[in-house]
């Protein structure tokens, strides 16, 4: 099947019902996205779709052959996205595990949403767990993120 | 200005847990450099075990503890760099193998920091005195007119030598006696007392990391295990014919465990072994498989937590502790006070599930794991596979989150016993069904307390019990009780002045796997003590920090061998690191000048506070809660942390932050229970753990200014946060919580 991925299309052997999740990453070697629950439940997968913030784990490959795929490795090429800068100022990760999903949620919501409040980035980033209690720094994060982005 | 630091050679190996000849150059570390990343060998020349300098100039520093998100990748490699003078922009941190040399690499206990603090300052210190050696040599004039200053040695004439090319001639140094190392007084540290990013920010937030679950061979293939539901079952029959039709499907092959205690063998199980992830995972759910009864088989959480808490309310147990005579002040007092509580089992569920891959030869296995214990899983392995532990090399990736349960390497042993059997390297891929299902569990905890006050609110006698199945069950399951050294988590060890204090523990026996996890046994024991101590102070009428005050006495080193209570101590001398009630409530004042303890709050709203002392570090934190009807919302939680001297205060911060919202989550809505032996939670729909909306908007955190010597971070901040909750409930609504998860009570 066909699959566009970070602006590059691959042809990729794998059954249809195939999570993208996993055709990323045995099949394609971008592992930035990562394995949680595979039942939509935690975020840690991660991607956009067409520029939606979407769970890898539970699309089928079929369907997300459908659309343009952008990953972590596709967010910027340098790591210079303003919501990868704000991370960083912040120093939001702990093990980091989630936070290639917690940053892909966080940029699809502020590109829809250039000055969330409180309560939106509550209903945008809730999908997204993250065990070590990130949480208060992803906020700030999110805020500063929408304050440079307002600037730029 | 440097101060002559005095050890005696063997202090000095303890310290670094260095097995022979002090200092070594090269030919302590094992063979099997690999390419990838985060898993590099250094390649400059070696100064001692932990530091590495290249000809261009760059300072390779060993990182031997496992980077599970505490920052400890960051934080001992800076102190490393801060005795050397190294810049901390030319350094490289290397990630460790599995080795003795190294000492101790079992990443938990919150130890890392305290148990290498000195070690690192003397591996820099040691490496600084060979590149001042190799000046003084080079320039041939005394050793004592070279200095070692940001990357470089200068003379006291102007000329200097940068470290890159000192790098050979340093290395052939003698390596310094370790009373001769000269350690930087604290007033010229550089980076020690820093908030400097973590090492690993960077590829953290582009995807750019090696994890576990992201260590990959082109011949690699992929596992994925079924395993008995219940403690103790063996496979009695299967069906793999469907399975094995499933495209991209090699193998299905058994694995049986071994007899004995669970330790940290295999569950016996079914693997698929396939040609990829999802193959392997869609394929074992069309595995049939029945399992024989074992005797846990019918275990009921619910059911046996109601035993526990009848035996604990019913009568005496085994005496740990005790001063005066509880029983003649019950008599007297003017008020008793009893309650039980009791808490759950809780999974660890770190977001990355644990993750192994291994390859193996007739002589030699080779493993890639996200692990908190490279050493016990290479033990464990070689154990296994019947090799010498040398035979098998524990390269240590990052770890998506560990709290406990990636200490323990039955995970590595099933990757180790598939790679053997399919002769290809292979990957183990749990699931997050498989890792809530088959954790090595927190233990549940019933506990019963009694309090006798007087007429002035003062208490006079403290008794308190519990049962709980302990940890030493996993490796021995005769055993029952919880030893004083588990009891020195709160339970036991309480710092009440009161005069008389008896502590006893009932037998519990084990019915799954239990394990240690973040802050292990005070989880349980914080929240009763500190619910205990909030229910008192309301009998007492009083306000409850002041209570806490009135109960934790006057400023003293606690004390415990004349009340025939062994304190662990958290395996450090009570010399060392007293029990010091001064610092104890030095938090708790912190905490309430920092909050507007005792303002006038909405109905339906409330403060509670609670404190404790775990890994020898002293936290008190404080919640604001509100209650509508059924929905309870945490608005608010402030720690303070004393952990005496801190290396890199943002991550302390982190910690902090982190330690009281897995608190918080374990509060809300951490519950395991089981049914036929069999756990009736999968997924983080019927495991909840806290989400970005039940965080509250203000998380505030205090580091109290030390200079005693560091203690834990990682898991301290973990117990108070319960009870503060709780206890803030309670103000809020007048509804006393003994029982958690508070999801049982309220929609939260």
């Amino acid at each position: 099947m066909k699959i566009k991925v970070n602006g590059q299309a691959h042809e990729v052997d794998a059954e249809p019902d195939t999570p993208l999740l996993w055709v990323l990453r045995d099949l394609l070697g971008l592992r930035g996205t990562k394995f949680g629950c595979g039942r939509s439940l935690c975020g840690a997968c991660t991607v956009h779709l067409n520029g939606t913030a979407t769970r890898s784990c539970q699309l089928p490959l079929s369907a997300a052959a459908e659309g343009d795929i952008t990953t972590i490795e596709g967010l910027s090429t340098d790591g210079s996205h303003p919501v990868q800068q704000a991370w960083r100022k912040h120093n939001v990760p702990q093990c980091g595990y989630c936070q290639s999903g917690q940053i892909m949620s966080a940029s699809a919501l502020l590109a829809s949403n250039a000055r969330p409040s409180d309560d939106e980035i509550d209903a945008a980033m809730s999908g997204n767990i993250c065990r070590c209690g990130t949480y208060p720094r992803i906020r700030a994060a999110i805020h500063d993120a929408a304050a440079a982005g307002g600037e730029s | 200005m440097s101060s002559l630091v005095r050890l005696s050679r063997r202090r000095f190996l303890e310290l670094t847990g260095i097995a022979s000849g002090g200092l070594l150059l090269g030919a302590m570390l094992p063979a099997g450099a690999h390419g990838m990343d985060v898993l590099a060998a250094p390649s400059g020349v070696r100064l001692n075990l932990f530091v590495s300098l290249r000809e261009d100039g760059a300072v390779e520093i060993i990182a031997h503890r496992s980077e599970m998100g505490t920052g400890i990748r960051t934080g001992l490699p800076q102190v490393v760099a801060d005795e050397m003078e190294a810049d901390w922009d030319r350094v490289q941190v290397i990630q460790g193998l599995g080795n003795a040399a190294y000492g101790s690499q079992n990443t938990d206990g919150s130890r890392s920091i305290r148990n290498f603090y000195t070690a690192m300052r003397q591996m820099g210190a040691a490496a600084r005195h060979m590149l001042e050696a190799a000046a003084a040599e080079s320039w041939g004039v005394p050793i004592d007119e070279c200095r070692a200053a940001n990357h470089a040695v200068h003379h006291s004439d102007g000329r200097s030598l940068g470290f890159g090319e000192l790098a050979t001639a340093a290395a052939r140094q003698p390596l310094p006696e370790s009373d001769s190392l000269r350690l930087k007084n604290r007033e010229d540290f550089k980076y020690i007392g820093r908030g400097l990013p973590i090492v690993d920010l960077h590829d953290m937030t582009t995807g750019n990391t090696t994890y576990g679950i992201d260590v990959h061979f082109p011949d690699m293939v992929y596992a994925s295990i079924e395993r008995t539901p219940f403690l103790g079952g063996r496979i009695a029959s299967y069906d793999a014919a469907a399975a094995r039709k499933v495209k991209g499907v090699l193998d299905v092959v058994e694995l049986k465990a071994p007899e004995g205690p669970a330790a940290f063998n295999n569950i016996e199980g079914l693997a698929v072994i396939a040609s990829n992830t999802w193959s392997a995972i869609k394929a074992r759910q069309r595995l049939t498989v029945k399992w024989q009864p074992s005797e846990h088989s019918e275990h009921s959480a619910d059911t046996y937590l109601d035993e526990l808490q009848k035996k604990v309310a019913g009568g005496p147990g085994e005496v740990a502790r005790e001063r005066g005579d509880v029983d003649a002040a019950f008599t007297a007092a003017s008020q008793l006070v009893e309650a039980s509580y009791r808490t759950p089992y809780l999974s660890h569920a770190p977001m990355e599930p644990p993750m192994t891959v291994a390859k193996v030869s007739s002589k030699r296995c080779e493993i890639w794991a996200c692990t908190q214990n490279p050493q016990a899983t290479q033990a464990a392995v070689a154990s296994a596979m019947g090799l010498e532990d040398e035979a098998v090399t524990v390269h240590v990736t990052l770890l998506g989150g560990g709290f406990g349960r990636k200490s323990k390497p039955d995970y590595s042993v099933e990757a180790a016993r598939l790679a053997a059997h399919v002769g290809k390297p292979v990957q183990v891929a749990w699931t997050r069904e498989d890792d809530i299902r088959h954790d090595y569990f927190h233990s549940c905890s019933a506990q019963y307390y009694r309090a006798a006050l007087d007429d002035q609110g003062t208490v006079t006698a403290w008794l308190a019990r519990q049962a709980t199945p302990p940890i030493g069950a996993t490796f021995d399951p005769a055993v029952t009780l919880m030893d004083d050294g588990a009891l020195s988590q709160t339970f036991g060890s309480v710092p009440f002045a009161t005069p008389n204090l008896r502590i006893e523990r009932h037998e519990a026996k084990a019915h799954v796997r239990i394990g240690w996890m973040r802050s292990v046994y005070n989880i349980p024991f914080a929240f009763g003590v500190g619910s205990f101590v909030d229910e008192l102070a309301h009998a007492a009428g009083m306000d409850p920090a002041q209570f806490w005050e009135q109960m934790i006495g006057e400023d003293r080193h606690l004390d415990f061998a004349p009340e025939g209570f062994e304190f662990s101590n958290y395996g450090r001398s009570i010399e060392e690191y007293p029990y010091d009630t001064a610092r104890m409530k030095g938090v708790l004042r912190k905490l309430v000048a920092t909050i507007p303890w005792g303002e006038q709050v909405p109905e339906g709203q409330g403060w509670g506070l609670a404190v404790s002392r775990s890994f020898l570090s002293y936290v008190a934190v404080a919640s604001k809660v509100k209650v509508q009807g059924d929905k309870l919302q945490v608005l608010e939680m402030h720690g303070v942390i004393d952990a005496g001297t801190i290396v890199n205060p943002d991550r302390v911060h982190a910690q902090l932050e982190g330690g009281m919202i897995f608190g918080l989550s374990a509060a809300l809505s951490g519950e395991i229970t089981f049914e036929g032996g069999e756990a009736q939670q999968s997924n983080f729909h019927d495991y909840p753990v806290a989400r970005m909306h039940q965080t509250p908007r203000v998380i505030k955190t205090h580091i109290m200014p030390s200079d005693a010597l560091p203690a834990g971070v990682g898991e301290p901040g973990v117990p108070p946060t319960a009870p503060s909750i709780t206890n803030a409930v309670f103000r809020a609504t007048g509804k006393r919580i003994r029982e958690l998860p508070l999801s049982r009570h309220f929609e939260v």
